[in-house]
């Protein structure tokens, strides 16, 4: 899927975590700020992927600013920013929730 | 070698280090012969000196042992103030001994690590940039962190052999009677600042404020001090007590609370005449407020209050619930100001409070602790220095010293954001396991196994769930993941001590 604009999802408040897509023709590239990178950074960027995988977006440009959110948290919001980039808002795609 | 906490001690580092790997909890009975301090007799009439510069380039010499303490915390100008005129002097090997370095400290330390002229450290602890710094490797000698208690047993030995003292006060006179609880920049106890005062060869106060003679009450006293250099100002009274008394209103912090609070009140140590002490964080101010409640209703006064004292912790006192307080050192200005007005509030030193090699310390005396922790691991080991990436951000503070109260209790929470608190092992130890008794999340409580009894007192108490801490670690790693291991170097940039000297753990260079 393509994305249709730049969307954002998430706060930058604690234990939340802020998504913004853009459009990207390189894969799916990611710049991720977290405190608990070290430790979690590829977990993070794993539930992320996931998730555009069911939406079935492969190329974009992925910030993430974390705030040590947990993994269903990331995941709501990765859902939530796919819809909003692919302007889908208004019929959510029950099967990839 | 592996110490008694199963962590790899090198042994090139434990070659150099005679107490060795740590062992026991238990201090036994040795003998142990002090030092004392070099005195160079004079009589006055006045010990006032214009600079601090004159004054440094009168004491100090390459490769000598200085010292600061750290009562006024963020509030500090002291510290930077001599640390300037010794690094722009250009002095080199000189060896930092203050009882713990603050944020505000941070900067000046990095530059004198990188000009050669601080070249080994020992503290409490230390944060921000300047823990960052040391965890990539800053500084070649590794520092060493050692407890209040154990600081005070270090001086006492000849471990840290002090040359110069410079102690920041709040008043003094002419020839150096000083103390810390009168005056705008009054911090309240002294308590770790006495220890430098009366074994440190040479010793400088630096005030703002020069009484008239004779200043009482004298808690440095003119026979220990060789100059009094009078500036602008030595700190900022809104910062000395910056942060710490705030009542929370977290309601994770308050149901830990409210659960430290059952597993006080429903112990064998829950008795008329029982002693405490708590921290500062927001939990340990809530219990104080719970404890209140229940020794009201169960008519029990305690003997006395211990360590780091606050607000809430006076009012006690006021109260009649406290008998007495022993102060080492105050967190805000309620308490400081307190020390002056009530006699049952005693300013104690560090030795006094938590050293081991004396003939007997509060800390000896103490029935009940709460206590905080970064991580705790499934035999209880508590790390309070190093954080979830490595990075040196903490204190031991008192925290080896009161863990050896009869009923030690951590207060954390289960996970902090995305961070598990109870882990399968700690970064790092700094205080054993086998002195803590109870740990307190907001989900339940784990009993330390060799605990029998407390298992049995606190089995039936309605709204406290008993859980293992194996079980306790499980459940926050559900809520988190399983973190991918920390990377290391294989220097080693810090060593913590056990209150007896003896070599607890090592804190190595973090790799990024």
């Amino acid at each position: 899927m393509e994305i249709k604009k730049t969307a954002l999802a998430g706060t930058l408040e604690s234990s939340d975590v802020q998504i913004m897509v853009s459009q990207g023709t390189n894969g799916l590239e990611f710049d991720l700020v977290s405190d608990v990178a070290k430790q979690f950074g590829e977990q993070i960027q794993a539930t992320i992927e996931d998730v555009f995988a069911a939406y079935d977006i492969h190329n974009a440009v992925i910030k993430v600013v974390d705030q040590g959110a947990l993994d269903p948290v990331i995941k709501s919001r990765a859902i939530t920013v796919c819809q909003r980039a692919l302007d889908q808002v208004d019929q959510p795609r029950w099967e990839v929730l | 070698m592996k110490n008694k906490v199963q962590r790899e001690i090198p042994d090139e580092i434990l070659s150099q280090y005679h107490d060795g790997g740590f062992q026991s909890v238990d201090f036994g009975h040795p003998t142990i012969q002090r030092v004392a301090p070099k005195v160079l007799a004079q009589t006055g009439p006045s010990k006032v000196v214009d600079s601090i510069q004159q004054v440094v380039r009168d004491t100090v010499r390459d490769g000598m042992t200085i010292s600061f303490h750290h009562h006024f915390r963020e509030g500090d100008f002291v510290f930077n103030m001599v640390m300037r005129e010794i690094i722009d002097a250009g002095y080199q090997n000189l060896s930092l001994a203050p009882s713990s370095l603050t944020n505000v400290m941070n900067d000046i330390v990095v530059e004198a690590i990188e000009k050669g002229v601080v070249t080994n450290i020992t503290s409490s602890g230390m944060r921000g940039t300047l823990g960052d710094a040391i965890s990539h490797g800053a500084l070649k000698n590794p520092v060493i962190f050692r407890s209040h208690g154990n600081r005070a047993r270090a001086i006492e030995s000849g471990e840290i052999q002090i040359d110069v003292a410079f102690l920041g006060v709040p008043n003094a006179d002419e020839m150096g009677n000083a103390n810390g609880m009168d005056g705008e920049t009054a911090f309240g106890s002294l308590g770790y600042a006495l220890m430098d005062a009366r074994y440190a060869d040479k010793l400088v106060l630096i005030t703002d404020d020069l009484k008239p003679y004779p200043n009482i009450p004298a808690s440095i006293q003119q026979t220990e001090v060789d100059y009094v250099v009078k500036v602008d100002k030595v700190g900022d009274p809104d910062k000395i007590g910056s942060g710490a008394t705030r009542f929370t209103k977290d309601p994770k912090e308050m149901q830990i609370a409210k659960m430290v609070n059952e597993v006080i009140a429903h112990s064998p140590y829950f008795q008329d005449g029982f002693s405490f002490q708590t921290g500062s964080g927001g939990a340990a101010l809530a219990v104080t407020r719970f404890l209140r409640q229940s020794m009201i209703e169960k008519q029990i006064k305690a003997s006395f209050a211990l360590g780091g004292i606050t607000k809430p912790t006076v009012d006690l006192l006021k109260e009649g619930l406290v008998a007495k307080i022993m102060d080492v050192q105050d967190f805000d200005k309620g308490a400081a100001f307190s020390m002056r007005e009530s006699p049952n509030q005693q300013e104690i030193d560090a030795s006094w409070y938590a050293d081991p090699a004396n003939k007997g310390a509060m800390v000896d005396k103490l029935d009940v602790a709460i206590l905080s922790a970064l991580e705790i691991d499934i035999d209880f080991n508590v790390n309070v220095m190093s954080g979830s990436d490595g990075v040196i951000r903490g204190a031991i503070g008192g925290h080896q010293d009161a863990a050896t109260a009869k009923l030690t209790i951590i207060s954390a929470p289960l996970v902090r954001g995305r961070i598990a608190t109870v882990v399968p092992a700690v970064t790092t130890v700094i205080t054993p396991g086998d002195s803590i008794d109870v740990l307190v999340t907001e989900i339940g409580i784990a009993i330390n196994p060799k605990r029998q009894d407390l298992k049995e007192a606190l089995a039936k108490v309605p709204g406290l769930p008993i859980y293992s801490i194996e079980d306790l670690q499980k459940r926050a790693e559900n809520l988190v993941g399983r973190p991918k291991p920390l990377a290391f170097k294989d220097r080693v940039v810090a060593l913590a001590e056990y209150r007896d000297g003896t070599l607890i753990d090592v804190i190595k260079e973090v790799q990024d």
